[in-house]
């Protein structure tokens, strides 16, 4: 008895050799035939398709697009308002003791603001935006619509060969436009910390798309273990580990992401849920930090891991919230937390595994380069 | 060769066996990127947790399968642990041991029998 979600790609991974496992309520592809280290590589040499159609697609209006983004801006710690068209942003829904509810991106497309959530907060988000932005803004959860991720050094190629204008367009910007004969609404954005493309494709045209983009020679199915390893690499945080609604924005070193009008003495200061907490973490400093870790041996060291300040320490100092190997750095990998004494780059910790308390040292993020075409 | 069904080959060598896991485990496991063996002389008893393994997606324990002692540890794998995955079955090796019961292989499944095990 399974009542996981199918994505319209199924019947693809399926065809395309894919292991399937539950994620957030989907049965999603965490590897194809080529497996995790070859499918990571790929799509760092030359480009990788993801499905990621379990993200949450959510569309708000209101009769005045200014109405809809100042209403936004009582969610989030981001500038809204300031957003032109065309344009997207990373945000975070937070909450009254500041912490973090979920990531988001959101976009302005003229007549409307267009938000993708993470799959696993998505009912809750939707939820959280009708109470607080209902009536003057309807929000709308959309069903019929896929979305796609082409990420990699070649993405840009690729879909240029199916229409010049999506190479013309820098990080960060949306567009709509025809792919394969169907509309989309494309961004130059991704969290693979390549250049590439996020394209969402009505529901009946999302396998021919995919199937159009699989025909070229550099493009190859990528799943969810490669995806994981790819944003880790990245320095890119995976909501429900990394951040959560315990960590506020600045311990999680968010803070590039509020922009000065929001922050205190910016002309729009505050109004969004915890901004005490926020704009005071700003001002005082915080007592713990979210840092990158590379471990000296070979041993991951996986979420879940003690750090400690020395071999025989007794009280930690930290924990590994995401950790594992890092194809492309050829050795583990890890960020997790540290109280804010340990987290200069450089410092040297020990991590228990398996009872063994192994070196590891703090480390600066991202632990591959960023191909973002700005 | 002789299997286990925690997917581990023995290969008899003499008066010792070789240990490995099999090419299906391998596949299962995914890229392997981390194993740490054994000391050479420890005496280990079936089921002990003698290799940990790590793959991409998870940390899992090799098991002991017979009672006896590890007499030599296939040192190559720490530095290319990717070999696991390219012939499981072969160079792949993770350690040698004496057996206290050489009798106790016959309780082990053949080829044939660990075929039908893993479907």
């Amino acid at each position: 008895m399974s009542d996981l979600k199918l994505t319209p790609l199924y019947d693809l991974h399926i065809a395309l050799g894919a292991k399937m496992v539950p994620f957030a309520g989907y049965e999603m592809p965490v590897q194809y035939k080529a497996g995790v280290m070859k499918e990571h590589l790929h799509c760092r040499a030359a480009a990788g398709l993801f499905d990621v159609s379990h993200m949450g697609q959510v569309i708000l209006r209101a009769d005045d697009p200014e109405i809809a983004k100042a209403a936004l801006e009582r969610l989030i710690p981001q500038d809204v308002s300031g957003l032109t068209e065309g344009r997207q942003r990373y945000g975070f829904f937070t909450n009254d003791a500041g912490g973090i509810e979920d990531d988001l991106m959101f976009a302005n497309r003229g007549d409307h603001l267009f938000v993708v959530v993470n799959a696993a907060c998505k009912d809750a988000d939707v939820a959280r935006m009708r109470a607080a932005l209902e009536p003057e803004v309807t929000v709308k959860l959309l069903e019929n619509r896929a979305l796609l991720a082409l990420q990699g050094p070649k993405a840009e190629a690729v879909l240029a060969e199916h229409h010049p204008s999506l190479a013309e367009m820098r990080f960060m910007d949306v567009a709509t436009v025809p792919i394969a004969g169907a509309e989309c609404w494309v961004s130059r954005s991704g969290y693979t910390g390549e250049d590439g493309y996020e394209i969402s494709v009505p529901l009946a045209a999302a396998k021919d798309l995919a199937q159009a983009l699989l025909a070229h020679e550099d493009v190859e199915a990528i799943g969810l273990g490669a995806r994981d390893s790819l944003r880790l690499e990245a320095g890119l945080c995976l909501y429900g580990h990394d951040i959560d609604d315990t960590t506020s924005p600045v311990e999680g070193g968010l803070t590039w992401g509020i922009q000065k009008v929001r922050r205190a003495g910016g002309d729009r200061e505050g109004g969004f849920p915890g901004a005490a907490r926020i704009l005071s973490d700003m001002a005082d400093g915080v007592s713990r930090k979210r840092v990158g870790l590379l471990p000296e041996g070979r041993a991951p060291m996986r979420e879940g891991t003690e750090l400690f300040a020395s071999a025989d320490a007794e009280t930690p100092v930290g924990t590994v919230t995401s950790g594992g190997f890092g194809p492309t750095v050829g050795a583990p990998i890890a960020m997790g937390y540290v109280n804010a004494a340990h987290a200069e780059v450089g410092t040297a910790l020990f991590g228990e595994v398996r009872g063994k308390r192994l070196p590891v040292s703090v480390a600066k993020l991202p632990f591959v380069a960023a191909g973002f075409k700005r | 060769m002789k299997f286990t069904e925690e997917h581990e080959w023995l290969r008899v060598d003499g008066d010792e066996v070789v240990v490995g896991i099999t090419a299906h485990a391998a596949e299962q496991l995914g890229d392997v990127v981390f194993i740490e063996l054994p000391d050479e002389g420890t005496t280990v008893s079936k089921d002990d947790e003698v290799v940990v393994i790590e793959s991409v997606k998870a940390a899992s324990d090799i098991l002991a399968p017979l009672d006896g002692e590890i007499t030599e540890v296939n040192e190559a794998l720490v530095d290319e642990p990717g070999k696991v995955n390219e012939d499981a079955e072969g160079e792949a090796w993770f350690f040698k041991m004496k057996i206290e019961d050489m009798s106790a292989l016959d309780d082990l499944m053949d080829e044939a029998a660990y075929k039908k095990y893993i479907g």
